[in-house]
């Protein structure tokens, strides 16, 4: 309640001293929702996660078939201070030029180094966890995920801290104006001779935007061996293996923002491409990366991807809400998810989602694209396991802004799932999350991985802070949500910026790089919607390595692990009769209890001709799928 | 708000994660790591420079605002209001679908900016309307009477329309009008790039996040505009 008084007290305050807003708005006011268009519908207001309640560490919090096991807090050397009032984050404020402090709002406090201090994407490698943050990189042990502990906090900002790791090599995307090539946190200067400034355009040999190599041999001393400056920065980065090469990796680097002068990196044009057939638009850079000496790191290449003969810029822009808050030119990718040992790779471009062929690597030649009237800003792209699926996302609002309000359409910043056949992408539906937000609620489609439950195909996401949503997509047309996890919004009256920027499966746990908050593990828990044979069979999957926009396909033992999880979606599907699904149950416990005895192995394989000749009874064709690979396993299991 | 007991509980779980975890054999693929040893903070060089260890009480700092960076969010706040006024000019003039489509579009997106603007001045105690024209272009004007007066010609940003422009927009019908608007408005972004450009060009400024990020996205935001509107002058010239 004295919270409540001293906001408002500020706030007229606030009013009276900028006499604008005062005649204007409240400049700290959420923002005043717009209608629905008409036709369109948003999300359902009464969900459970509709109405939580606020707070930075003690929000409400709702979940459905996922346990929340730990939150690990930002460490303090990525925090200006938790505490809006103590000395500490005082004394930061006002060395950063803050001078009415008093009359701040605490959450307008919270906010001033939430963007500068963010938590972003993440990888991993064997037991670490790479959290990259606007600031640097967490490194965590998560060899016992409900004890994940910081082994090293690698300070070295310039945003957004897109990061991937292959081998003994971490890769990290710089893209703003504030990066140094040697890691400093310090500022560029600003010269006293004022009279001089915007005569000509800055140039700081010592900024760096681009890729960042470290060596992480030592896990507690990472050592900067590259740094790869681009014209646009990077705002994100993807690691391409290729399956003929075992000696390089490739970075499809994708910049995103303004591209500097010519003097501060040679070879840098921001003319249109009618003006300059070298512009620095309208392209990604592909970065080769000698293993052996990855110092050697360089640019072989800036594919025109959006090109037609000799016109450069040959895409239609996408994105043509009714009411469209911007829309955006197709002149660089946001994010670009390769599935080597299919060959794809699927960009999410501004302006279009793109399908490449990249079996060259060095040579990634675009294969179809694919614009959609609804979409705002093309942002990122997953496969599915088989590569017959394609989902992309539309990061309407940029990701600060509130979209998943009641009075938001469920087809706006939303995911859009296309189907895939003979390299053509077709529409088939949109998901977004089901449960309406409050206004104080940055959230938008976000980053996802795949959860490996055989027979399915299934999607965790994050929403920022709507949450984390687990999406099935098995039927592209008919996505459901199968779980979720949300918290309330950071503050009530003001939207801070936080929530789950990436949220993976990663060898039976699920990571989310919460931007304000920290590090959340999470794992799944059994429903009507999924099993606990299926959450099993999922993690029967492990990797020694995980990008999530590098796709590796996941590939199932032929164990009764996995049978038990066949069984169950078929019985849920009713696929099969009660009585067959309690013989076939039996008998798969009697093999696991003998340790596959003869006779009972015997017995599970007299089911594989029934299998092999009932396909045909199944109604869909991911019914039929599980029944053949449930008769691959049964004719010679494995436990 | 904040809740402080959590910092005494993870140092806790954490020291008893080490005890139970520490007996484990880690696969190959990792480095054996001292559970038990506490985190440590780091700061790499340049390229092929050594890493550096500091204190374990270091805290973050951000880079400080310039004076560049609150020149150009007064400046894009007076900026977008004229967008706003034009916009507004739209009802009653043309029946042009795309036109007035374009409008809302423009005018929508341009009145949040405004508000993500007047809170980042709002947060740092800043005034949302500029004291001072920062370039002193016009030496011979009196002082600012603010962005409600955004179309007068004693202080302008790049681009905007000057007010016999405005003028002459606000006499046009129909075609005419339509013309008029899109041309006023190319002029108009074309000037937010020139702003975001002279943001990045100038020493120390564009640094911080939010305003790097926001700077960014009206550069691509604009562009994608220009685009839109010269495609409808080529239509209908």
């Amino acid at each position: 309640m004295k919270q409540i008084k001293t906001y408002m007290f500020v706030l007229s305050l606030c009013a009276v001293m900028f006499g604008i807003a005062s005649a204007q708005e409240n400049p700290f006011a959420l923002e005043k929702p717009k209608p629905l268009p008409a036709g369109m519908t948003g999300s359902n207001p009464d969900d459970p996660r509709s109405k939580l309640t606020a707070g930075l560490y003690n929000a409400g919090e709702a979940s459905m078939g996922i346990r929340h096991l730990m939150l690990l807090r930002k460490p303090d050397a990525f925090e200006l201070g938790i505490d809006p009032n103590s000395p500490n984050m005082t004394k930061a404020l006002q060395a950063m030029g803050f001078p009415n402090l008093p009359q701040l709002p605490d959450a307008a406090k919270i906010s001033i180094g939430s963007m500068a201090l963010a938590n972003s994407d993440l990888a991993f490698s064997g037991n670490h966890l790479f959290v990259g943050n606007f600031y640097g990189v967490n490194i965590y042990d998560i060899a016992d995920p409900a004890k994940t502990k910081l082994i090293t906090s690698l300070i070295c900002p310039g945003g957004q801290g897109d990061v991937t790791v292959f081998k003994n090599l971490l890769f990290m995307s710089v893209e703003m104006a504030n990066g140094r090539l040697d890691c400093g946190t310090q500022a560029f200067p600003i010269p006293t001779d004022l009279s001089k400034l915007g005569q000509a355009p800055t140039v700081e040999k010592d900024r760096f935007r681009g890729v960042r190599i470290f060596d992480i041999s030592d896990i507690k001393s990472p050592k900067q061996v590259a740094a790869i400056q681009t014209c646009r920065g990077s705002h994100t980065h993807t690691l391409v293996t290729d399956p003929k090469d075992a000696a390089n990796v490739y970075l499809y680097n994708s910049g995103a923002s303004y591209v500097r002068s010519d003097g501060e990196l040679a070879g840098c044009s921001n003319a249109p491409a009618d003006k300059d057939p070298k512009t620095s638009l309208f392209s990604i850079d592909i970065i080769k990366v000698p293993l052996a000496s990855p110092k050697d790191a360089k640019i072989i290449a800036s594919p025109r991807l959006f090109a037609e003969g000799a016109k450069i810029n040959a895409l239609n822009d996408g994105g043509s809400h009714e009411k469209p808050e911007r829309i955006e030119a197709s002149d660089h990718c946001h994010d670009i998810t390769v599935y080597p040992e299919l060959g794809l790779a699927a960009g999410a471009c501004a302006g279009n989602g793109i399908l490449l062929d990249i079996k060259d690597p060095a040579n990634p030649k675009r294969i179809d694209s694919v614009n959609d009237k609804n979409y705002a800003y093309w942002h990122s792209a997953s496969f599915s396991n088989d590569g017959k699926k394609v989902i992309y996302t539309d990061e309407w609002g940029g990701g600060g802004g509130p979209r998943c309000r009641e009075t938001d359409p469920t087809v706006w910043g939303a995911n859009a799932i296309f189907n895939l056949d003979a390299n053509k992408l077709k529409f088939a539906n949109y998901y977004k999350l089901p449960a309406a937000q409050s206004a104080a609620e940055n959230c938008v489609a976000h980053n996802g991985s795949l959860i490996p439950v055989p027979g399915r195909d299934i999607k965790v996401q994050a929403w920022y802070q709507g949450g984390i949503s687990i999406m099935d997509f098995t039927d592209a047309a008919k996505p459901i949500e199968i779980g979720y996890f949300d918290r309330g919004p950071i503050d009530a009256k003001m939207l801070i910026m936080g929530g789950s920027w990436s949220a993976y499966w990663y060898n039976g746990k699920i990571y989310s790089s919460e931007i304000a908050r920290g590090l959340d593990v999470f794992e799944l828990t059994p429903t009507k919607f999924i099993s606990q044979n299926e959450i099993d069979a999922a993690k029967t999957v492990q990797f020694a390595l995980m990008n999530v926009q590098t796709q590796e396909m996941n590939k199932w033992p032929k164990s009764l692990t996995v049978a038990k999880a066949y069984v169950d979606q078929l019985e849920r599907s009713q696929a099969i009769m009660p009585n067959q699904v309690a013989e076939l149950r039996k008998s798969i416990e009697k093999a696991e209890g003998s340790k596959l005895g003869e006779n009972d192995v015997s017995k599970l394989k007299s089911f594989v001709t029934w299998f092999e000749k009932n396909t045909g009874q199944a109604k869909s064709p991911a019914d039929v799928a599980r029944m053949k690979a449930l008769a691959e396993i049964l004719k010679n299991p494995a436990l | 708000m904040i809740d402080r007991s959590m910092s005494k509980f993870y140092p806790f779980t954490a020291g008893l994660g080490a005890v139970l975890t520490c007996g484990f054999t880690l696969p190959v693929f990792t480095q054996q790591v001292d559970l038990k040893a506490p985190s440590v903070i780091v700061q790499p060089g340049a390229p092929g420079q050594p890493t550096r260890t500091l204190h374990t009480s270091t805290k973050a700092t951000l880079p400080p605002r310039s004076q560049k960076d609150i020149e150009f969010m007064q400046g894009m706040i007076m900026h977008h209001a004229q967008a706003v006024e034009m916009t507004a000019m739209i009802e009653g003039r043309t029946q042009n679908a795309e036109i007035r489509r374009l409008g809302e579009r423009i005018s929508a997106s341009q009145a949040d900016e405004m508000m993500f603007m007047r809170r980042w001045l709002a947060v740092r105690s800043e005034a949302a309307e500029m004291k001072m024209p920062s370039s002193g272009n016009k030496p011979g004007g009196s002082h600012s009477h603010g962005a409600h007066n955004a179309s007068s010609d004693e202080m302008k940003m790049p681009g905007m329309l000057s007010a016999r422009q405005m003028a002459d927009l606000g006499r046009a019908k129909g075609k005419d009008f339509d013309r008029l608007f899109l041309l006023g408005m190319i002029q108009h972004h074309r000037g937010a790039l020139d702003m975001v450009r002279s943001l990045f060009a100038t020493p120390g400024a564009g640094l911080e996040a939010e305003i790097f990020n926001f700077a960014t996205e009206i550069d691509t935001g604009q562009l994608a505009e220009i685009k839109i509107m010269q495609t409808l002058l080529a239509e209908k010239p």
